[in-house]
């Protein structure tokens, strides 16, 4: 399985996102933002950090830049895409994915470990996990507030395309387990074909019990079948 | 040719950075301030001598990456 991280400048979870793809198996290259053509490859991710230190608005500009052209033809293709954090504001920026990602509603940026709950297994992400399963992963932004109009919720409550939402340890999605005041809990959503999946919470972050826990490791495998 | 630019939350998206604004500055002693929404302003030059054809340009910079059409609305206003 070929993979490529896209480099902005400002990314900063490029390299633990290679470290993850690395372990997994997956043969990996990094691509800076300026190239005009990406090497051949079944999943493109789209890592986290600042591109561009969120000038304008986070993903905004990074949104715009020469690579993100050929991601976009690549998608539409059906290449699998990961956004990440910023990855998920650039995805939401381009038009890969619709909705927006607003300031969180406390206006502090989180950096801690949530619950989520995989409401969808049926896809290419997260075919190794239960449905209903709770993972704890962490989260670190200041702009993670989902947000979409009306119809386009339907739309995603319809198709299953919301893949994470916020919940307690216990899987109860509410309020108090909402970090961020995204709309629904939404943590994470695919596009109608489920090959994208923008999500904010960072699984590459949760690969080894060493240094936090392995939540994030069936994702990667997922993705491996 | 010189516009200004304002790119606002649209009405139902909640401000909290307004809302911020707007309880210190209540906390200031303006107790007749009502409302407040934060936005972004920006000052567009351009080498153009048709007003329609940098109004156009403009809307366009707008549309493209100045506003986030799900989010926000804008206004263009030329200037001297």
């Amino acid at each position: 399985m070929k993979s490529s991280v896209i480099v902005f400048p400002g990314s900063n979870c490029d390299r633990d996102i290679a470290v993850a793809l690395e372990k997994m198996q997956f043969k990996n290259q990094m691509v800076w933002h300026k190239e005009t053509e990406l090497p051949k490859s079944d999943l493109i991710i789209i890592p986290g950090g600042f591109s561009y230190g969120d000038y304008l608005r986070s993903g905004a500009i990074a949104g715009k830049s020469s690579i993100i052209n050929e991601v976009i033809k690549a998608a539409n293709s059906g290449c699998l895409i990961l956004g990440i954090c910023n990855g998920f504001q650039i995805l939401t920026e381009t038009g890969l994915l619709k909705g927006t990602l607003l300031r969180n509603k406390n206006l502090r940026f989180i950096n801690k470990d949530v619950n989520i709950k995989v409401l969808n297994n049926e896809t290419k992400f997260t075919s190794k996990y239960k449905k209903n399963q709770i993972l704890r992963i962490n989260i670190a932004h200041n702009e993670g507030n989902y947000f979409t109009n009306a119809k386009h919720l339907d739309e995603m409550r319809e198709k299953n395309l919301i893949a994470f939402k916020y919940c307690d340890e216990k899987g109860n999605i509410n309020t108090q387990s909402n970090p961020n005041g995204a709309l629904n809990n939404i943590a994470g959503i695919y596009n109608s074909k489920k090959n994208i999946l923008g999500m904010m919470p960072h699984p590459e972050r949760m690969i080894d019990k060493l240094v936090s826990n392995d939540d994030g490791i069936n994702l990667f495998s997922s993705l491996l079948k | 040719m010189k516009f200004s630019v304002t790119v606002i939350l649209k009405k139902d998206v909640l401000d909290p950075q307004g809302k911020v604004v707007q309880n210190t500055l209540k906390d200031l002693g303006f107790l007749n301030l009502k409302n407040i929404r934060q936005g972004k302003f920006f000052e567009i030059e351009l080498n153009e001598n048709d007003e329609q054809k940098a109004k156009n340009a403009v809307k366009q910079m707008c549309e493209k990456l100045l506003a986030n059409l799900i989010i926000e609305d804008f206004k263009i206003s030329k200037t001297k």
